[in-house]
C-alpha cells in the first residue's frame, strides 16, 4: 500500500484529453474514478457526462457557480442522492475499481467508507463523546475502553481533543460554530474512512474557525483522500492539489490546483476565477 | 407648530398607518379572552372553597300568617329579593302595596325531622338574627346535617358527661366511633370482599370443570377440594361477619342526645357521625382548621346519599386511572402511525386522503366514538374476549360490559390524531442535515430514526400528549356509554391479584359534575358540590398537564438549539 501511496501523481500537459479534460493520474494513486456520469432531476441534467480521475490522499477541490453541479456530484461519491426520489444516474463511479452504483454494493456498507462533512455543522444531540462514538455504535463496538480510545484518536486528530476533553459529557450544542465542524469531521475520521468529502465546510463559519478548519484539512490529506467544494477560490487555491472548475453541470477544466490559477488553458476557467464571470 | 397646521385628517391616516389601531385592537382582544378565563376560574374557585368554610348557624324565629312562632336554626345561604306578584302567585299572602320582597334561603337541616333542608323564609318572617355559641352542627353520614344543642352524651343507656364536660367528651367519643367506622369500612371493603370474590372464583372453577366435561374421578377430586375450599371460606366469612359485628356494637354504644331549636329532642347514634362543630364558637384558627379538614375529607373521601355528600375520591382515582391507560395506549398507537406516514409511506393520493382522515377524525364529535366504542370495543371484541377466555362466567359479562380498559381504549381513539398531527410536524422540523449525518455515517434509516429522529421529535410527542391528556380528562359524553358510572361499588386499582382491574367500572370527575349537578334529588345540596368538583377537575387536568409540560421541558433542554 505505502508504495502505491507516495509517488506524487505525475502530470503533465500531453496527457490531457481536450474533451473530457480529465487528468491523468497514474493508475495505482487513484482512488475514485467517474466515468460518463449524467444525473437527472426528473427531466432537468444536472450532470453532463462527467469524467474524472481523484488521486489517492490528495485535496481535490471542486468550484464553480452556484447550481454547477459541484455538490450533486460530490454527493454521488456516497451515494447521497439516494435520498432524492427524483434523481436518477447514468455512468459509473469506481472506488479502488469497483462501481459504488453496482446491485450489490449495500449503501450504508459504502457509505462507512466514504465520509462526508456538510456544509452547515450538524451534531447529533447527544453528548461530544456520544458524538463521535456514533459510527462505531452503529459497527455495534460497545466496548468502553475501545470507544474511548477511538474517540481521544478522532479528535485528536481533528484538532478538538484540547478544547473539549475535559467536557466530553456535554452536549454537543454547547460547542462554537467551528468547533461544532470539527467535531463533525471527528466523527467522520472515527469510523476511519478512506475518502472525506467536504460540502462548503467552511461557508457558516468565521474567518479564524475557517483557518482552523483548513488547518486540519492540510493534516488530513495524509491519511485520507479528501473532496472539497468551496464557493471560495483563495481556499481552493490554500488547501488543494487538484481543482476542478465546474459550470452548468459539466467539467469545465480539471488541473493541478497551481496550474489552474495561474495558468488556466480555458476562457471560461479564466473568467471565473478572475471575477469576470457572468 | 408643525402639529397644529396638520389637518385632523392626514394624523388620523398617520395613526392608521403606525398600526395602533391594531395593536390596540388585538391587544383588547388578547384582555377579553384573559378576563374570561379568569372570571371562569375564580367563579368555580369561590363557589367550590367557600362550601367548606365553616359558616356561621343563625338561629331565630319565624312567624307564619297569626300562628305562634317557632324557633328555627341554620346556615343562611343566599338571599334574593324579587317582585311580591311572584311570591302571591306562589300562594303566598302579600300585603298589596308591597312591591318588591326579600327572601332567605336557610339550610335548617334536620332532614330527618322535617322532610326539607332547604327552606325558603320571607324576610318579613323572620324575627332577630342570633348567633348563639353553643349552636352545633352535626355532619351525619344519612339524613344530612343536623343543627341545635348538644345536651348529653350516653353510654350504654347512662349519661356520662353533660354541662361543660360534653363538648371534650362528645370529640373524644367522635374520633373514636369514626376509627370504629373505618374499620368497619376497611372490613367490608376488603376482607368480605375478598372472601366473595373467592366463593365466586370457586363456583367459577367449578362452572369451568362442568363445560370441560371432565368426569369420573377426577370430577369427585375436584369437587371434593371445591366444597373443602367453600367451607373454608364460609367459616372465614362468619368469623369476619363476628368480628364486625362486635364493631358495630361497640359503636353504637354512644349516643348523643341533642336538641333542635325548636325544643325537640334527638338522640343520634355516634357512629353517625362524621364530625360535629360549634361554628360560631371558632376562633380564625379553628376555622382554618375546619375548613383544611373538610377539604381534605372531600378529596380523599367516598361520596354518600346519593352523592350529594362525602367525598369524590373514587372519582379522581377513576379520572386518574383513566387518563394514565389513555396515555399508555395512545402513546405507541399514534407515534408508530405517524412514523409511518411521515418516514416510510409513499408520498402519493392515497397518503393525502389518509392523511385528511386522520385530521378529520379529531373533529368527530366525541359522542360518536361514545357509540363506536360501545358497538364494537364492548360489545364485539369484549363480548368475543368472555367467550374465549371467560366462558364460565357467562351469560354475566366479564369484559363484554363497559368498563375501564374500554373507556380508555374509548379516549385513546378520539385522542389519536392529536398524537399524530404533533408527532408528524415534530418529525417534519428535523432539519434534513441531521438525517444526512446519521447516514453518512453508515446508518440504515431505521437507524437514522431509532437513535437521532425519534429522540429529537419526543418534544412534540408529548405536545401531543398533552393536548390528549387535557382533552380525554374532561371527556364527559363517550364515557358514559364506555365504562363511567355514577357509583362504582370498588376502585379499579386494589390489593387483589391483578392489581389493576381493566374490567371494573369507574367513576369520573366530568361525569360527577354531570351526575350531581343534574341526576341529584336534592339540588340546593348538590349545587357547592357541582363547583367544587369542577375546580377539582380543572386542577387536576392543570396538575396533569404541568408534568408533561415539565417532562417535555426537560426533553427540550436536551436537545436544545435545535429550533434554531
Amino acid at each position: 500500500m505505502n508504495d502505491q501511496a507516495t509517488p506524487a501523481p505525475t502530470v503533465s500537459s500531453e496527457m490531457f484529453d481536450n474533451d473530457r479534460q480529465a487528468l491523468e493520474i497514474s493508475r495505482e494513486t487513484v482512488s475514485i474514478e467517474v466515468r460518463d456520469l449524467d444525473l437527472y432531476y426528473a427531466n432537468d441534467q444536472a450532470l453532463k457526462n462527467v469524467n474524472l480521475k481523484i488521486a489517492h490522499n490528495r485535496v481535490t477541490a471542486f468550484i464553480g457557480p452556484s447550481g454547477c453541479g459541484k455538490s450533486t456530484l460530490l454527493r454521488c461519491f456516497n451515494r447521497m442522492n439516494d435520498l432524492i426520489d427524483i434523481c436518477r444516474i447514468e455512468g459509473e463511479i469506481l472506488i479502488d475499481g469497483k462501481n459504488i452504483y453496482a446491485k450489490d454494493v449495500d449503501v450504508a456498507e459504502h457509505r462507512r467508507r466514504v465520509g462526508m462533512v456538510f456544509q452547515k455543522p450538524n451534531p447529533f444531540p447527544k453528548s461530544i463523546f456520544e458524538n463521535v462514538a456514533y459510527g462505531l455504535r452503529l459497527q455495534g463496538v460497545n466496548d468502553k475502553r475501545k470507544l474511548a480510545e477511538v474517540v481521544e484518536r478522532a479528535l485528536r486528530a481533528a484538532a478538538l481533543w484540547d478544547e473539549v476533553k475535559d467536557r466530553l459529557d456535554d452536549n454537543a450544542f454547547g460547542l462554537s460554530g467551528g468547533q461544532q465542524q470539527r467535531l463533525v469531521i471527528a466523527r467522520a475520521i472515527a469510523i476511519e474512512p478512506e475518502v472525506i468529502l467536504l460540502d462548503e465546510p467552511c461557508s457558516a463559519l468565521d474567518p479564524i474557525s475557517t483557518a482552523k478548519v483548513e488547518e486540519l484539512i492540510a493534516e488530513l490529506k495524509n491519511d485520507y483522500t479528501i473532496v472539497i467544494v468551496t464557493h471560495n477560490m483563495q481556499q481552493a487555491a490554500r488547501v488543494s492539489d487538484f481543482t476542478a472548475y465546474m459550470y452548468m453541470g459539466e467539467m469545465i477544466e480539471f488541473d493541478d490546483t497551481a496550474r489552474l490559477f495561474t495558468n488556466p488553458r480555458r476562457k471560461a476557467t479564466e473568467d471565473y476565477i478572475t471575477g469576470r464571470y457572468g | 407648530m408643525d402639529q397644529t397646521a396638520m389637518s385632523s385628517r392626514t394624523s388620523m391616516r398617520q395613526w392608521f398607518k403606525s398600526g395602533d389601531p391594531w395593536i390596540w385592537m388585538i391587544g383588547g382582544g388578547l384582555a377579553i379572552s384573559l378576563i374570561m378565563v379568569v372570571g371562569l376560574l375564580l367563579l368555580i374557585a369561590v363557589r367550590g372553597f367557600g362550601h367548606f368554610w365553616p359558616s356561621p348557624i343563625m338561629a331565630t324565629t319565624v312567624t307564619v300568617e297569626e300562628a305562634a312562632s317557632e324557633s328555627i336554626m341554620g346556615i343562611l345561604v343566599r338571599s334574593e329579593t324579587l317582585p311580591a306578584q311572584r311570591i302571591r302567585e306562589a300562594g303566598q299572602s302579600i300585603p298589596e302595596d308591597q312591591l318588591l320582597v326579600t327572601r332567605h334561603l336557610i339550610k335548617v337541616g334536620n332532614r330527618d325531622l322535617t322532610g326539607r333542608d332547604f327552606v325558603w323564609y320571607l324576610d318579613s318572617a323572620l324575627g332577630e338574627m342570633r348567633y348563639p355559641e353553643a349552636a352545633l352542627r352535626i355532619e351525619r353520614r344519612e339524613w344530612g346535617n343536623f343543627y341545635g344543642f348538644a345536651s348529653a352524651l350516653e353510654r350504654d343507656g347512662e349519661v356520662v358527661a353533660r354541662g361543660e364536660a360534653l363538648w371534650p367528651e362528645l370529640q373524644q367519643a367522635i374520633d373514636r366511633a369514626n376509627e370504629l367506622h373505618q374499620r368497619i369500612q376497611s372490613l367490608e371493603r376488603a376482607e368480605i370482599g375478598s372472601i366473595n370474590r373467592q366463593m365466586e372464583k370457586v363456583r367459577l372453577e367449578g362452572r369451568a370443570l362442568e363445560l370441560k366435561g371432565v368426569s369420573g374421578a377426577e370430577l369427585e377430586a375436584s369437587e371434593a377440594d371445591l366444597a373443602a375450599r367453600q367451607t373454608e371460606l364460609e367459616r372465614r366469612f362468619e368469623d369476619v361477619q363476628a368480628e364486625r359485628r362486635d364493631l358495630l356494637d361497640q359503636s353504637e354504644r354512644d349516643v348523643l342526645i341533642a336538641e333542635t331549636a325548636s325544643g325537640r329532642v334527638v338522640r343520634i347514634e355516634l357512629n353517625n357521625i362524621v364530625m360535629a362543630s360549634r361554628n360560631n364558637a371558632m376562633g380564625l384558627f379553628g376555622k382554618l382548621g375546619f375548613y383544611a379538614h373538610r377539604i381534605g375529607d372531600f378529596l380523599s373521601g367516598y361520596p354518600r346519599e346519593a352523592n350529594t355528600e362525602g367525598g369524590i375520591f373514587p372519582a379522581i382515582f377513576g379520572t386518574v386511572t383513566m387518563v394514565l391507560i389513555m396515555s399508555v395506549l395512545v402513546t405507541p398507537f399514534g407515534v408508530l402511525a405517524a412514523i409511518y406516514l411521515r418516514e416510510y409511506a409513499r408520498q402519493g393520493t392515497i397518503l393525502k386522503l389518509i392523511r385528511v382522515s386522520v385530521y378529520n377524525l379529531a373533529g368527530v364529535p366525541s359522542i360518536v366514538f361514545g357509540v363506536f366504542g360501545l358497538g364494537f370495543f364492548v360489545y364485539l371484541l369484549g363480548g368475543s374476549i368472555d367467550e374465549l377466555f371467560y366462558p364460565e362466567r357467562l351469560p354475566a359479562p366479564t369484559f363484554g360490559t363497559p368498563g375501564l380498559f374500554w373507556a380508555s381504549l374509548t379516549l385513546a381513539l378520539l385522542t389519536l390524531p392529536v398524537v399524530i398531527v404533533s408527532t408528524e410536524e415534530g418529525l417534519a422540523r428535523i432539519p434534513r442535515t441531521i438525517r444526512e449525518g446519521s447516514l453518512a455515517l453508515g446508518a440504515t434509516k431505521w437507524e437514522t430514526l431509532w437513535k437521532v429522529v425519534v429522540p429529537l421529535s419526543a418534544p412534540a410527542m408529548m405536545t401531543g400528549l398533552i393536548l390528549a391528556v387535557a382533552r380525554a380528562a374532561g371527556e364527559v359524553a363517550p364515557l358514559m356509554l364506555v365504562g363511567v358510572v355514577k357509583l362504582a361499588p370498588s376502585l379499579p386499582v386494589d390489593g387483589e391479584f391483578p392489581y389493576v382491574h381493566l374490567e371494573r367500572k369507574i367513576m369520573h370527575l366530568g361525569f360527577h359534575i354531570y351526575d350531581v349537578g343534574f341526576q341529584s334529588p336534592n339540588v340546593e345540596a348538590a349545587r357547592p358540590l357541582v363547583y367544587a368538583t369542577a375546580l377539582t377537575l380543572v386542577l387536576l387536568i392543570l396538575i396533569l398537564n404541568l408534568s408533561a409540560i415539565a417532562i417535555r421541558n426537560r426533553l427540550r433542554e436536551k436537545y436544545r438549539a435545535e429550533g434554531e
